[in-house]
């Protein structure tokens, strides 16, 4: 951007000044068919849910104002407060599972990068991506049924004793939501991961193995500092995932059983278009909206902070 | 360093608040509809479709094709009227209900749950038209669920505002074979021989009863109904249903009912994964042969008919007491006309033919598989003693005689369903609630929906 170099004359700032706005206009002009979907389509739904939040309103007949008391009933009602717990133990299956393990399979693929086998099975932990989630719910919902594949193999290994069905126990639901979002994430992790490794400077491999650093150290002192955009990348994709998931649970369990894997998006839905409650659901929606914000920048500060 | 470019701060703000000024200023659903000038209107002739081309759009559930089979044989008859249909889940059609009545009119359209419907003035006052066609003169109990005070509390009374094409029937069905084995000849007359039934089938290593009870959907409220209406009287469970002032689910024959239900999880009458068996899987078990007995209405009659010929069959829930009343959850496949509908009359003028035509009755047993609508000597199609059907059919015409029809506990308010019952019962399924603090937590979430309503 130009900047005003002292002891120019006003005049030709003045000039200066004239060709900035015009080209600023120009500017605006060009970014206005984008700026236009994204005010539409995003700002005002926005705009009109924050409205909305402050009435008790059934989306069809007169609205009352009630101020932040639909707030309040966020805070303060135990089932709406469990599923924003949910939402952030689901982080743990989400987030934390598929970086770790995307790191180990990223660092392992990238030790047998010319052989055959690390394509096959890059294929493979990608492909969970590639499907619906929507059919990946129900495919899984299969496999943890009561005769399902998962139970089948336990009692293969005489474990007949823990089988269940895994979706439909209070304490087995919600982590066994999590490994289905863990499954379909993992792929995306490992391929970003991969990609950011195959950029790191293959010198600083060498001169560390001079230097004596075996397998671990190497993996600890040079692939993760310098994998720290990537996985910043990561952790903000899966953590948004995780607070902000609908379609697995949504096809799995609906929040079933008992509330036992209610989270905060589907509770949105339910209120929205089974009670009509489209104030309770819309403060909802900005506690969810903000609370993934809150979450979110702290780890592009992070990163931004790696970059200096 | 590298060049950034950084949106101005007047730009931002300038974004912001155009998106504010997009949204609207005043205050949410101050453009609602307004009730009817002149509600129950007496019509002078009775209303028909004409001789003239019209087209009728109606919004049907996906899955029940009595409703299209009924079209196609009216649009035989009148060929100057012809259909634009559109269909969806009754899940769909839940949600969209409210939007769709008052955005996109519909002429005749499948209706979930009515009251609130009503309450926003989105269907149409039927009142005239059941005068002029005589319905007010049919059995009062099949049009009773449909009546709708002002506001649509209480419902039970009042306005008409919605018609069925059939209505349906609850109750017990059992594999005929594995009944024999047994030793069970005829269905049980009370509740202690449809207990003992239960016992005998979990001692030969039968599963007792296939139920469905996982996601959203409680299938463990179809037989706590059915306890409840074996141990007290219907009235009372309808009042709570129709949401009259101060009824409660909370009494002590309703007590006696989910105590029941939880002995019967307790003696693992249920599967072990009935939290995660949902509807589909229920009746595929069912129809393998799984298990004795299933708790579910009329309209699988003519799926079991032919699924498993012969092998399927149905009785009423058992009183408590030998030669006690005896009750069902029965509830017509409603039915509406938009409060907006352009074609409002040819759609009444349908609903009454569904009822009264000879085909039309027909079609309503063949292939919806429950009662015709309509007068009490109607014409009824001839079914083979050795149906399902028949069993169903006549199961109705009993609870006719003990005035023993009940709605379903679930239709009570608009999320009872999904936010109470069902999460309450699977957590009494996980011995995580009890039978009393189940009823008043169901009571608390009831209360709290009607009054906020």
């Amino acid at each position: 951007m130009a900047r005003p170099i002292p002891g120019r004359s006003p005049r030709g700032r003045a000039a200066e000044a004239a060709a900035r706005s015009t080209r600023g206009w120009a500017g605006w002009l060009f970014v206005l068919p984008a700026l236009a979907f994204y005010v539409v389509f995003v700002l005002r739904p926005i705009a009109l849910t924050a409205q909305y939040s402050l009435y008790e309103w059934d989306g069809i007949g007169p609205s009352t104002w009630v101020g932040l008391a639909n707030y309040g009933r966020v805070f303060t009602d135990p089932e709406l407060f469990d599923s924003l717990v949910n939402a952030v133990k689901l982080i743990v299956f989400f987030s934390a599972i598929p970086v770790v393990l995307g790191l180990a399979i990223a660092a392992t693929i990238r030790r047998i990068a010319a052989s055959r086998l690390a394509l096959v099975a890059r294929t493979v932990i990608f492909l969970p991506q590639v499907i619906p989630l929507v059919a990946a719910g129900i495919a899984w919902s299969w496999l943890l049924s009561s005769t399902g594949v998962v139970n089948q193999f336990l009692t293969l290994l005489g474990l007949g004793r823990v089988t269940r069905a895994w979706l439909g126990d209070f304490a087995t639901a919600l982590p066994a939501v999590g490994m289905i979002g863990a499954w379909v994430l993992l792929g995306l992790c490992t391929l970003l991961l991969l990609a950011g490794m195959s950029k790191i400077d293959v010198a600083l491999y060498e001169a560390a193995r001079l230097d004596g650093a075996g397998a671990w150290r190497e993996f600890v002192s040079i692939t993760v500092p310098s994998l720290r955009q990537e996985i910043a990348v990561c952790v903000t994709v899966t953590v948004i995932a995780a607070l902000a998931s609908f379609d697995i649970i949504y096809i799995s369990t609906q929040g079933g059983p008992g509330n036992a894997t209610m989270v905060p998006g589907l509770q949105i839905y339910y209120l929205a278009f089974s009670e009509r409650q489209i104030g309770m659901a819309s403060a909802l929606a900005m506690v969810l909206m903000l609370l993934v914000i809150a979450c979110a920048l702290p780890i592009q500060w992070f990163t931004k902070d790696g970059n200096r | 360093m590298a060049r950034r470019v950084r949106p101005s701060r007047s730009g931002a703000a300038l974004v912001i608040a155009m998106g504010l000024l997009a949204a609207a200023c005043g205050a949410p659903g101050s453009n609602s509809p307004q009730p009817e000038a002149s509600t129950a209107s007496s019509l002078s002739a009775a209303p028909a479709c004409g001789t003239a081309p019209i087209t009728l759009n109606a919004y049907f559930e996906t899955g029940f094709p009595v409703a299209k089979a009924l079209t196609t044989e009216f649009t035989k008859q009148h060929p100057n009227v012809t259909w634009n249909i559109r269909e969806d889940q009754f899940a769909v059609i839940t949600q969209n209900a409210p939007r769709v009545l008052a955005d996109n009119p519909p002429d005749l359209m499948r209706l979930p749950q009515v009251s609130e419907l009503v309450k926003d003035n989105l269907l149409k006052n039927m009142d005239g038209y059941a005068k002029a066609f005589g319905w007010d003169k049919w059995p009062a109990s099949q049009l009773e669920q449909l009546r709708m005070g002002p506001g649509g509390r209480p419902r039970g009374e009042g306005s008409l505002y919605a018609m069925g094409i059939n209505f349906s029937m609850t109750g017990v069905f059992y594999n005929k074979k594995l009944a024999e084995k047994i030793g069970l000849s005829s269905p049980p007359a009370t509740l202690a021989g449809l207990d003992d039934a239960l016992a005998k089938a979990k001692d030969a290593g039968i599963t007792p009863i296939v139920q469905f009870n996982g996601g959203a959907t409680g299938g463990l409220a179809f037989p706590l109904q059915n306890l409840m209406a074996s141990y007290g009287p219907a009235g009372p469970i309808n009042d709570w249903i129709f949401q009259k002032p101060g009824a409660t689910i909370d009494t002590p024959s309703n007590l006696q009912a989910a105590q029941h239900l939880e002995r019967w999880i307790k003696a693992g009458y249920f599967q072990k994964d009935v939290n995660a068996v949902d509807y589909a899987t229920m009746m595929s078990r069912f129809i393998d042969g799984q298990g004795l007995f299933m708790f579910d209405g009329d309209w699988e009659s003519g799926n079991l008919d032919k699924q498993m010929p012969g092998e399927a069959g149905f009785f009423l829930m058992p009183p408590a007491q030998a030669g006690g009343k005896r009750a069902a959850m029965s509830a017509p496949l409603t039915f509406g006309v938009s409060a907006r509908a352009k074609n409002a009359d040819c759609a009444a003028f349908f609903l009454d033919w569904v009822a009264t035509d000879r085909q039309a009755r027909e079609i309503g047993v063949d292939i919806g598989g429950s009662h015709p609508m309509g007068p009490a000597d109607g014409h009824m199609p001839e079914i083979a003693a050795d149906k399902v059907t028949a069993s169903t059919l006549a199961a109705g015409a009993d609870i006719a005689k003990d005035n023993g029809s009940m709605d379903f506990i679930a239709n009570a308010t608009g999320a009872i369903y999904a936010k109470s019952w069902t999460p309450q019962l699977q957590k009494m399924v996980a011995g995580q609630q009890t039978p009393q603090e189940l009823l008043k937590q169901v009571q608390a979430d009831y209360t709290r929906q009607v009054e906020g309503n």
